[in-house]
């Protein structure tokens, strides 16, 4: 952002350091997603939904804008969002890796996109309730943001699985794929459990079987199969061991300030 | 005057100033009518226009700023910034029913109120029909659908409620 926001002042190095950390991860979420998403901006198959995941996709950067700017004023360092997205290596960054699988089809794509957005409206609902201030405030902006976002891509869900059979196969396939990246989301650290005692953050145990709901409505209606939730789970993208593919996007998305550090725009 | 009224009537002179800056998106609103001003704050020849963003995303944002910049120091405000806040959240209930004729005149159909129903028909601003369908959730920006009249046969963009 053009305009400088004041620091905020934390009680206590360890509150701020979980502060700090839990809105990467938030902010992170979204601009790699917002990434992804962008990439079909000219791609995809119909002008509509070329138009509609460009939406989406500047919802989430915008999103992400916020919280790591919140984050840096959290750290205090003197880094803002723009400091945070550009000069910070894969390993420093807290996104699930959910989020930063490659495209694949459009498929893949809404079957991502749906998993993410169920959690997202039941994540900021939550947060609704943050007993600290400025992610209560960013909470209120981005549930409006993702209960639309969410009606997109469940209707997607429902008109691809139970459309044609070339369709269906392809949705029921995508959501088997990205289905073992879906267990991050409610694993739990001490970061969470602490951030959930001063009821700054939500339990995330209490958001799973809310969201595990929500999908398997969908995928009814969908006429799809849900996929064993017992299965294997890939971990690590929280704790900054991502997949190879994050340190990709970011070369695309790092390479112009990191050659022309003072670039303006 | 005392001081009071002094930066009250300083308030209304920026707020008819601020009529000026349309959305760059949606040129016949401004951004008082559009709800992005939020207040006006008057400090020693500094004049702060506190701003709320409409979508997260909405690319416009930038314009305005600079928009409302621009328009205070063509009035002699070489003093200006701008500030944004998130709380409470943009929402199109803050647009006066005057503001939405002027969409509606304009090709665009309206927001309805956020307490109506969700699945209330939206009329076409052409012809009035309420025989319409949603074609997609987002049309040319951040803040509108795309809808079609079966009646008239033309495509139409309405202005979400949110």
């Amino acid at each position: 952002m053009s305009e400088k926001q004041p620091a905020i002042e934390i009680e206590g190095e360890a509150l701020r350091s979980h502060l700090f950390e839990y809105c990467l991860r938030l902010g992170d979420d979204r601009l790699v997603l917002g990434h992804r998403l962008s990439e079909w901006c000219g791609h995809a198959a119909i002008l509509e939904e070329d138009i509609a995941l460009a939406n989406v996709a500047l919802d989430f950067i915008g999103q992400a804008e916020y919280i790591l700017d919140l984050a840096g004023r959290i750290e205090g360092a003197g880094r803002d969002a723009d400091r945070l997205v550009y000069f910070r290596e894969a390993i420093d960054y807290r996104n699930l890796k959910l989020v930063e699988l490659p495209r694949g089809d459009f498929a893949f794509t809404i079957a991502r996109q749906f998993l993410f957005d169920a959690y997202d409206v039941e994540l900021m609902e939550a947060l609704l309730d943050s007993s600290f201030q400025p992610l209560a405030e960013v909470a209120a902006k981005v549930i409006k943001e993702a209960r639309y976002h969410l009606r997109h891509s469940r209707r997607w869900v429902v008109q691809l699985g139970d459309g044609t059979e070339e369709s269906h196969q392809r949705m029921q396939k995508a959501l088997d794929e990205v289905w073992m990246y879906t267990g991050e989301i409610f694993q739990a650290d001490d970061i969470d459990r602490r951030l959930h005692e001063d009821d700054m953050a939500p339990d995330l145990e209490e958001l799973r079987p809310r969201w595990t709901k929500a999908v398997q409505d969908a995928v009814e209606e969908a006429t799809l199969k849900l996929p064993d939730p017992d299965q294997y789970m890939a971990e690590g993208g929280r704790q900054g061991r991502h997949t190879e593919h994050l340190g990709h996007l970011l070369s695309e998305m790092q390479i112009l300030p990191r050659s022309y550090p003072d670039a303006t725009w | 005057m005392d001081y009071e009224q002094t930066a009250a009537a300083g308030k209304e002179a920026v707020m008819d100033i601020l009529q000026e800056v349309k959305d760059p998106e949606v040129p016949v609103l401004s951004v008082v009518e559009l709800g992005v001003v939020r207040d006006v704050k008057l400090k020693e020849g500094h004049v702060e226009v506190v701003i709320t963003p409409t979508y997260s995303g909405c690319p416009a944002m930038q314009a305005i700023r600079e928009g409302i910049i621009n328009a205070l120091r063509s009035h002699g405000f070489d003093k200006a910034s701008t500030r944004t806040v998130l709380s409470p959240p943009w929402t199109t209930d803050w647009m006066s029913e005057e503001a939405k004729g002027k969409l509606r005149e304009y090709g665009i159909a309206p927001p309805g109120h956020t307490r109506d129903r969700e699945d209330r028909p939206v009329a076409c601003p052409f012809c009035d029909s309420e025989d319409t369908a949603l074609r997609s959730e987002f049309g040319s920006t951040a803040c509108k659908a795309l809808y079609f009249c079966n009646a008239c046969q033309q495509p139409f963009e309405q202005f979400k409620c949110i």
